[in-house]
């Protein structure tokens, strides 16, 4: 019989250790995705070459098999022996990151050549333009796919309880060898994983609003979550300005080969 | 630990099995996908509230919980209610079940794009319902949609090694219960050549598709 007992003493540490999983791959997938994203964009075609073989490799890939190779293949080659932990953050970071480096260039992509050429104009460097003009333009665009990649990625955590990292899944089959009842078990699991889906969906949700209402000339309610994060940027000095054309960061002289 | 080139002779003839059962898990599963998110994007189309809200809700519950988990449960639950399936009738039915829900929004998309004049002129000659789906509507629909259950089937694909925790034995469970007898691992790292050897000539098969199929308007 399922007990009070077995929902604290294993499912909750493994809702913990699933959360880990998550949020740690989405960190990584997101680094990835952008990084490579961007690289897809470069004018030198070696860049684009590797980084377009990079997303082919780990676009056909299959996690659960990745996530295997690393923890027991590897070592053929290298001599590491990688945490299980580590290992499967690794695999879905990766993964996850492919598809989403795919998302970051079809948004940059979509961002009006004039924008790039302005920012050309005024003297801006590649990684200039890409951290204050062309990624705050293709933000917008990105954060609804993004959010349908972070789903994906929390559903893909259950891989790594094949690998005896203990998150909820394998809290659950645990469980059921110890109990004999799978029907409340796997019931349970599969509520639990819909219940983190709908939270981490309303909370993207949010930062949808703020994505889009950012791209209006109107400053959000409260703030965007932007200007707390990086207050530098508030109002007036960020994408929108360069937008309508004036440039203040020019008459303070900040804007780098400008002042010469 | 080194790599060595004998285990890999005595894994190949395991892995030529599994790898059948991987391509008959696809296509058995990618079938039941197609006809299963048909009948989920019509039902999601239909007039009675009855019938769209709980399809709604439960196509919604399968997309957003793991495979891996749904695949437990066919497992292990099901038959304590009805038929006891073998591992590889589970993990058939689990991957055309969970991909049918993402196929039903694709047909959803493809049904939507086709131009709202094509209903009315179906309308205005006074062509029955049924009439108007098979003859109007589905067949301007399917050119929309092809491409994209080429890359639903290529995601299925990858998420096929899954089925190998319930026990049965495509190339990767192959790969395990070779691995797991034999103390090695060199299958693990076989079997991920193989992955990229099946899925990126199908990714460029599907890019072909979408060009020679692109709606232009």
């Amino acid at each position: 019989m399922m007990t009070q007992g077995m929902f604290e003493n294993y499912f909750l540490p493994g809702v913990w250790i699933t959360i880990q999983v998550t949020l740690c791959g989405a960190v990584l997938a997101a680094a990835v995705a952008f990084a490579v994203g961007a690289l897809r964009t470069s004018r030198l075609w070696v860049l684009r070459f590797l980084s377009g073989c990079y997303f082919e490799l780990f676009r056909g890939m299959s996690s659960l098999v990745l996530m295997f190779w690393l923890v027991f293949s590897l070592p053929l080659i290298f001599r590491w022996q990688l945490v299980p932990m580590f290992a499967g953050v690794l695999a879905l970071g990766l993964t996850y990151g492919a598809y989403g480096s795919e998302v970051v260039r079809g948004a940059l992509a979509a961002v009006p050549a004039a924008q790039r050429e302005a920012g050309v104009a005024l003297g801006f460097t590649r990684l200039q333009r890409l951290r204050r003009i062309e990624i705050p333009q293709a933000w917008p665009e990105m954060v609804p796919p993004f959010n349908n990649l972070l789903i994906e990625l929390l559903k893909g955590t259950a891989l790594v309880s094949t690998i005896t990292v203990a998150d909820m899944t394998y809290a659950g089959n645990l469980v059921r060898l110890g109990s004999n009842e799978s029907a409340p078990v796997y019931t349970l699991l599969l509520v639990l994983y819909f219940v983190l889906a709908f939270v981490l969906t309303r909370g993207m949700r949010v930062l949808e609003r703020h994505a889009k209402s950012r791209v209006g000339q109107a400053p959000p309610r409260g703030g965007s979550l932007w200007s707390r994060l990086a207050p530098r940027e508030r109002a007036g000095e960020g994408a929108g300005a360069l937008t309508a054309g004036a440039a203040p960061g020019m008459a303070s002289g900040t804007v780098g080969g400008g002042a010469a | 630990m080194s790599w060595d080139w004998d285990v890999v002779d005595a894994f190949l003839p395991r892995f030529w099995d599994g790898v059948l059962v991987t391509l008959q898990a696809l296509a058995l599963g990618s079938l039941i996908a197609f006809a299963l998110g048909l009948v989920w994007a019509l039902a999601q189309r239909s007039r009675l509230a009855l019938v769209r809200w709980p399809v709604n809700a439960v196509t919604e519950f399968i997309r957003d919980t793991p495979l891996l988990v749904q695949l437990f449960f066919l497992y292990y639950v099901v038959p304590e209610w009805g038929p006891s399936m073998s591992a590889l009738t589970t993990g058939i039915v689990g991957l055309g079940l969970h991909y049918s829900t993402y196929i039903a929004e694709v047909y959803r998309a493809g049904i939507d794009g086709v131009p709202a004049g094509q209903w009315e002129a179906a309308t205005a000659l006074s062509l029955p319902r049924r009439r108007t789906w098979r003859a109007v509507i589905l067949p301007q629909a399917v050119r929309r949609v092809v491409p994209a259950l080429g890359n639903y089937v290529i995601a299925m694909l990858k998420d096929s090694p899954m089925i190998a925790v319930v026990g049965a034995l495509d190339m990767f469970g192959e790969a395990r219960g070779f691995s797991d007898a034999t103390f090695t691992t060199e299958a693990y790292t076989i079997v991920g050549v193989a992955f990229l050897a099946i899925a990126y000539p199908a990714s460029l098969l599907v890019r072909a598709l979408e060009r020679r199929l692109a709606v232009t308007r």
